[in-house]
């Protein structure tokens, strides 16, 4: 589904990422690790088409398809879904008005019929009572005065209503609270399918308790220094990431070597 | 004969201005007649303002003078039908709109015997009734001083009034005074609406004052409010303007807020070629409030102009105000706020913001928050801002599938909404929006 071959990408002209490799198939899920400043928020706007990141070398194969020529919203409308670190407020425009119109951005895209506001109001309630989200939200502003973790779960409900065929989910357990947490993974858990992939993007191993990853990568300095099974993020979290500076023999962060 | 330019141009008015003194101005008090020549006098020695004037530096109104406008002042022959006005109508209102002409009320405009909760009486009507001559008398007479522009003195000179009385301890219906310009007498009136609303001890009502031009024809609005609000009174005064995009607006509303009267307005301008708002609020009486905001939003080569001046002249009054705009195409938009807090107006609470956002090179603001403070036990705050759409915020849309254009739409109507949201009438609320909405053809529905 996902295939990221050598990808470098900068941001006003410090490059961040510097040759990533990573294969993602259908029905699995992947989990990003590394420490701040590793390039794991990088890779997942990267991947979004965030303007503020230039991509400098590499190339990424999504369905067949050169990704890094489409733009954001072509990517959200071919079912690529991030779900941010820190989601925007958007006054004055509810919930619902705006699930809707993305929505149905979607489906003309997709040739595939549109929803009135009725209809769509049927669907939005079946997906906010998977991230157990009140109907009150739908008639809010778009994240408006909403806590941090009712952004998350908002997050996660514009996921469930635009059915992504790949969702990347950067750092959505920040500033979780436990039930929180629990919430938002058995979201992402009952939307994902074998149709589908997820990418975890996090610091801490905890989301993992709940989202099962089929393979970890670590990042570090831009790179993948380390891979494995769901195990390698206990192994993370027991022994911390400086672990990787002794067991690679080399430096966790190449800032000094990049001068 | 030779002329010169400022005679020539004059000459429309003067002749308009004798002819009605020879006829309307025989029923009037001698006060009146008086006060209606030392106006014309004035306008004919001042003229109309220029861009020398500090308050008018940014507002060059010399299409307006260079316009050989016709002044209306008799009542017109043309009965605008009700299907006329429906669109123009709002369902909270149906009962109560009173629709003027070219300036003029227009009596048979307003059916039935229902019991309203307020008192309509033109200017010369009311100089029959002795305890509403006193007070109309006072309030004219003041607003004649030489600190006027042109275009008060012209209003003065030519207006004939509405009195509209909210008595005390009534809670009226809501009245919408809708403004409709008669093309068919002159290609380019120019007309003068005035109104004194006098809302009575604890009285409450709420005001719409919507101007419309459907059509591209060119005239002047020349427009004088007046409130006066005594003690405990309320009103929400709500102004639309969509005037045609051909057309001039000038308009003075001018507030005194009583002891613990509330006074709350949304001013929102959309139409005209250039449109200028004098808003002048006066609190001369301890625990009086007022909230003055408005919206503008225009685009190609739209002028307007807002001129606001808060006068905090006693203790423990509030004011607010929240100005947004948002610019288009070539247009120009100016925003001067001034709060006076003078001294001995001790716990005075203040707030003043202008925010603009624009979303083309060429549009233009000129903003002026100024706080003027004379008094040392008070919370004031003001800023402005003009700017342009935020990239993160676009960028998060977009990552939803939408497209730039819809994204760029989208959050301009939430920037102009905070302002519409704070109308109480459900249908002007929705009119307002669609209004936006279509503007932007943002592909919203309004929920």
């Amino acid at each position: 589904m996902l295939e990221i071959r050598n990808l470098h990408a900068s941001v006003d002209g410090n490059e961040i990422l510097k040759g990533i490799n990573l294969r993602v198939n259908k029905g699995e899920v992947h989990a990003i690790m590394g420490p701040n400043g590793s390039g794991k928020s990088t890779l997942a706007k990267v991947l979004a088409g965030h303007p503020q990141y230039e991509v400098t070398a590499g190339e990424v194969i999504y369905d067949g398809k050169n990704l890094l020529e489409m733009s954001p919203d072509e990517r959200a409308r071919e079912g690529v879904f991030m779900a941010f670190q820190y989601p925007i407020e958007v006054p004055g425009v509810s919930n619902a008005q705006f699930l809707r119109l993305a929505y149905n951005e979607k489906q003309k895209h997709q040739g595939e019929e549109e929803l009135d506001p009725l209809e769509f109001k049927d669907l939005l309630t079946e997906k906010a009572r998977l991230v157990e989200m009140d109907a009150s939200f739908m008639t809010r502003s778009v994240n408006e005065g909403f806590s941090g973790g009712e952004k998350k779960r908002n997050e996660i409900l514009q996921m469930a209503v635009l059915d992504p065929k790949l969702s990347v989910l950067d750092e959505t357990d920040s500033g979780l609270d436990i039930d929180a947490l629990r919430i938002v993974a058995e979201g992402v858990n009952k939307l994902h399918d074998p149709q589908k992939a997820v990418i975890v993007v996090t610091h801490y191993q905890r989301l993992l308790n709940y989202i099962i990853p089929d393979f970890v990568h670590v990042l570090s300095g831009g790179r993948i220094v380390k891979e494995g099974g769901k195990e390698l993020a206990l192994e993370l979290e027991e022994k911390g990431y400086d672990w990787l500076k002794n067991e690679n023999g080399k430096p966790a962060t190449t800032a000094g070597s990049a001068k | 004969m030779h002329l010169s330019l400022a005679e020539e141009k004059q000459i429309p008015y003067a002749s308009a201005f004798a002819e009605l003194m020879r006829n309307r101005s025989s029923k009037e008090p001698a006060w009146s007649r008086i006060l209606r020549q030392k106006s014309f006098a004035q306008f004919e020695n001042v003229g109309l303002p220029t861009v020398a004037q500090e308050d008018w530096k940014y507002t060059n109104v010399s299409p307006i003078d260079r316009t050989n406008f016709e002044p209306i002042w008799v009542g017109s022959e043309h009965r605008f039908s009700a299907g006329d006005l429906a669109p123009f109508s709002y369902d909270e209102t149906r009962r109560n709109t009173l629709v003027f002409v070219d300036g003029i009320f227009q009596p048979h405009s307003i059916h039935g015997s229902e019991s309203r909760g307020f008192l309509l009486m033109s200017f010369s009507e009311a100089f029959a009734q002795s305890s509403y001559e006193s007070a109309l008398r006072r309030h004219c007479e003041r607003n004649a001083g030489n600190h006027e522009n042109g275009f008060t003195h012209l209003n003065t000179a030519f207006a004939d009034g509405l009195l509209i009385v909210i008595p005390a301890n009534v809670n009226a219906a809501s009245i919408h005074l809708l403004f409709v310009v008669n093309h068919e007498r002159s290609s380019a009136p120019a007309v003068f609406p005035r109104v004194l609303i006098l809302a009575e001890e604890n009285a409450t009502a709420t005001v719409v004052e919507t101007y419309v031009g459907s059509r591209r024809e060119k005239y002047l609005t020349n427009a004088f409010m007046e409130v006066v609000l005594e003690r405990g009174a309320n009103l929400q005064h709500y102004k639309l303007q969509r005037e045609s995009v051909e057309a001039f607006h000038i308009a003075t509303t001018r507030i005194d807020v009583g002891e613990s009267a509330t006074y709350e307005a949304t001013t929102i301008n959309l139409g005209a070629a250039i449109s200028r708002s004098n808003i002048e609020v006066t609190m001369d009486y301890p625990g009086a409030s007022c909230a003055v905001d408005g919206l503008y939003m225009i685009g190609s080569s739209q002028h307007t102009d807002t001129h606001s001046v808060i006068d905090h002249r006693q203790p423990h009054c509030t004011s607010h105000q929240l100005y947004k705009g948002v610019l288009d195409g070539k247009s120009h938009a100016v925003f001067n706020g001034k709060v006076f807090v003078r001294h001995g107006a001790q716990q005075t609470n203040a707030q003043q913001t202008n925010k603009n956002l624009l979303l083309s090179d060429e549009a233009r603001v000129d903003t002026k928050p100024q706080l003027e403070i004379f008094a040392d036990d008070v919370k004031c705050a003001h800023g402005a801002a003009v700017g342009q759409l935020n990239e993160e915020e676009l960028f998060y849309l977009e990552s939803r599938g939408i497209n730039p254009a819809l994204a760029r739409n989208i959050l301009t109507y939430g920037f102009a909404e905070e302002v519409i949201e704070k109308i109480k009438i459900d249908s002007i609320k929705r009119e307002l929006n669609a209004v936006v909405l279509n503007r932007l053809h943002s592909g919203l529905e309004i929920s």
